[in-house]
């Protein structure tokens, strides 16, 4: 109820900011002024109808409310004082150095308050690539992946034995940061937005929680909170980084397989610009056009 | 203690083979049954108007008797049809947000306005006009609460003089013409809901919308045969064979263009056979045996082909007891094969993970929100609107006034 309440009063607020501003004081005047029966012939009825369609359709209002909303997100997690546009965050993974320890998705849950249950804002995925059965004349063997409670307890002794595997390799995930996001595309709202220092943020208290941006994401990224009942997703733990910490997931990385940074202020030595430098990276289902900003070293054609 | 019971799920509940996103491993998909009804209701909706217009703008005389049937129908599933959307929703006290800020190149905000333009501006107006003249008889002959709702519903536009009636008539056309593209965009934008997610090799494709728009046609005019049997069996007046016979042909058309598209499609994912067409298949093969293989493709398309197909070539030479029969049979074989087919569209789209690398499954629950009980009441709502709307305004005792292009005939369903 309490939820409730707050979420209409914050409503109400933005809503009186629109009708500043839209068609409806316009409507308003036309009834109040119109004499009682010219206000019902035919044509005024049709006229009035059409004139709200319209005045619906005339959206540039609403976009201002919408974008302003935003920005008052931005500044909400940020602390005073915070520009967004004097940044350009980013992650980078090097699935190499991951040893699947699953501190940093433990690490998430608990920053984040993450609800229990399968509910990731970030996880480590498993992949076994097993040897070719003698003979077979095939490339490769099977693929197998797992990824037991998002790996966050460490994975257990693989189910095939030792000398079958090919490769093996662990590769964290999180919010790819899509360049051209899907999920923000579709949101019916404009509850989850492109923030300008990169961030792809959701406004809890504006998402009407449809589903649809977890439907839209490609790699399973968001979920529906069940507590909250609106969507969720990785933040780059955006109230950290906005007061120069690290990500909680980044700063509890014991090999440093996961390498953030700011794009804007880091120079040639800043470990993510050395990371470009000295790796050759691969995006994750490329051929979907979201031009994912989250890069990896050392994945596999397998990897989804 | 929610995360108790999430926790307890999970573990009870290993519903999954292969590999799926940590995110996707939910005890039930996050769209489910609510989110079936959706477009299954805005279908018919559809399918009703077009039904409708056939006698406006196409001048199908002999489709006269179930004219406002259809509309009525059409009104009653609009009414309905946000609902099972709505109740879905995490916070439905927000929803006015998609109409107040809506963000343009979502297709769902889209949707909003679409349907509130076919409502208010389409359906709504085109009642309206259709019904005035009737409305303003009615408001003067029935007494009480009845009387007073006619009156209230002709909004104080009393002229029924010759020119205004004309004007009536003409307005009605061009809402119907008006609503023609409309109710394609109406239900063509349901599909683009779908056929726009790209992360989603089942529903990400362009012949989506047309796939919908094909099958709301089949299943409107499917309801609107079945709502006019039934009325009559209700009343216990004779069916209009003639009119019978035109809506079975329309019927049988509309579904030979829906099955090949969507053989057609099948066809072009089966020979291009993309990224992940095996997991598609495994799902289609397994996860959805009854509802894809069984419910769609058999009872819900070919053996209405079938039965159609027959009444169509030698049904002249059938009986009229043996062709009532089959048509009714087609109607409910056909709305149920929709039904499943939106649900495999629905779905079928989250029983595999977007890894591509494994399957889910998920049996509905009688009760609760996404349950089957909640399903058929809200199934049943649009019905239960239908038959007070047709108390209203297809009433036995109420004389309908001919008008122009309509004539006599349009009384029929009235007695
Ligand atoms: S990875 Fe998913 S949640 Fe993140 S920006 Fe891309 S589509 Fe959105
Ligand atoms: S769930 Fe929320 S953030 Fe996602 S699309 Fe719907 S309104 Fe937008």
């Amino acid at each position: 109820m309490r939820r409730f309440q707050n979420s209409v009063a914050a409503d109400v607020r933005r809503l009186k900011l629109l009708w500043k501003q839209s068609f409806l004081t316009s409507a308003a005047t036309v009834l109040k002024e119109a004499p009682l029966r010219e206000r019902f012939t035919r044509r005024s009825v049709l006229g009035n109808i059409t004139g709200a369609i319209a005045g619906l359709l005339s959206l540039s209002a609403a976009r201002s409310v919408k974008a302003a909303v935003q920005k008052v997100f931005v500044t909400a997690g940020a602390p005073k004082g915070y520009d967004p546009a004097q940044h350009k965050w980013v992650m980078a993974i090097d699935a190499n150095r991951c040893i699947g320890c699953g501190l940093c998705a433990e690490a998430c849950k608990k920053e984040n308050r993450v609800p229990e249950g399968p509910f990731y804002r970030t996880w480590i995925e498993r992949y076994l690539i097993t040897k070719p059965k003698p003979g077979s004349g095939e490339l490769r063997g099977e693929t197998l992946v797992d990824c037991p409670n998002g790996g966050m307890r460490g994975f257990p002794v693989p189910s095939v034995p030792k000398e079958e595997i090919q490769h093996s390799f662990f590769v964290p995930k999180l919010c790819n940061l899509c360049e051209h996001s899907p999920c923000v595309q579709v949101c019916p709202v404009g509850a989850t937005f492109d923030a300008p220092d990169g961030a792809v943020l959701i406004d809890p208290s504006y998402c009407i929680g449809c589903g649809f941006c977890i439907q839209a994401c490609p790699y399973g990224c968001r979920f529906m909170n069940p507590t909250t009942h609106t969507a969720e997703k990785c933040t780059l733990c955006y109230h950290r980084i906005t007061r120069g910490l690290l990500p909680s997931c980044v700063e509890v990385c014991p090999t440093q397989a996961r390498i953030f940074g700011d794009l804007k202020t880091a120079g040639p030595d800043a470990p993510i610009r050395q990371f470009y430098q000295n790796n050759r990276v691969q995006a994750l289902k490329p051929h979907l056009g979201t031009e994912p900003r989250v890069l990896y070293a050392g994945i596999d054609k397998e990897v989804r | 203690m929610t995360n108790d019971v999430t926790n307890m799920v999970v573990e009870v509940m290993p519903h999954f083979e292969g590999y799926v996103y940590p995110n996707e491993a939910t005890h039930q998909p996050l769209w489910s049954v609510l989110i079936v009804l959706y477009p299954y209701i805005t279908g018919l909706v559809a399918g009703a108007f077009i039904m409708a217009s056939l006698v406006r703008v196409f001048k199908v005389q002999a489709l006269e008797p179930v004219y406002r049937l259809s509309l009525l129908t059409a009104f009653s599933f609009l009414l309905c049809a946000p609902l099972p959307l709505l109740l879905h929703l995490g916070h439905p006290e927000r929803c006015y947000q998609v109409m107040m800020t809506p963000h343009l190149t979502s297709p769902m905000a889209i949707f909003g306005f679409v349907y509130a333009w076919y409502l208010m501006a389409v359906l709504l107006l085109e009642l309206w006009f259709d019904y005035r003249r009737d409305l303003v008889e009615w408001g003067k002959i029935t007494p009480g609460f009845k009387g007073l709702l006619y009156r209230l519903f002709a909004v104080g536009v009393t002229d029924v003089s010759e020119p205004a009636v004309k004007l009536d008539v003409r307005i009605g056309y061009v809402l119907s013409v008006v609503g023609i593209p409309s109710a394609f965009l109406l239900h063509g934008y349901v599909g683009f809901i779908f056929g726009s997610v790209k992360a989603n090799p089942w529903w990400g494709n362009v012949l989506m919308p047309i796939i919908f728009i094909m099958s709301a046609m089949v299943s409107g005019i499917a309801l609107c045969v079945f709502n006019y049997m039934v009325l009559m069996w209700v009343r216990q007046k004779p069916v209009g064979m003639k009119c019978l016979d035109t809506m079975g042909m329309f019927l049988f058309y509309a579904l030979v263009v829906d099955a090949a598209i969507e053989a057609l499609d099948w066809v072009h994912r089966i020979y291009s056979a993309e990224e992940g067409f095996a997991v598609l298949q495994y799902m289609a093969r397994e996860k959805l045996f009854y509802t894809l293989s069984l419910g769609q493709t058999l009872f819900g398309t070919l053996v209405p082909l079938i039965l159609l197909g027959l009444l169509q070539l030698v049904g002249g030479r059938m009986p009229e007891w043996l062709r009532r029969r089959m048509y009714f049979v087609s109607s409910v074989l056909i709305l149920i094969g929709v039904l499943a087919m939106r649900w495999n569209v629905v779905i079928g789209g989250q029983f595999f993970s977007k890894s591509l690398r494994g399957v889910m499954s998920y049996k509905m629950e009688f009760a609760g929100m996404e349950g089957w009980f909640m399903g058929a009441i809200l199934f049943s709502l649009p019905f239960v609107t239908l038959v007070a709307l047709v108390k209203l305004f297809l009433s036995e005792r109420l004389p309908a006034t001919p008008h122009e292009d309509f004539t006599a005939k349009s009384a029929a369903p009235n007695g």
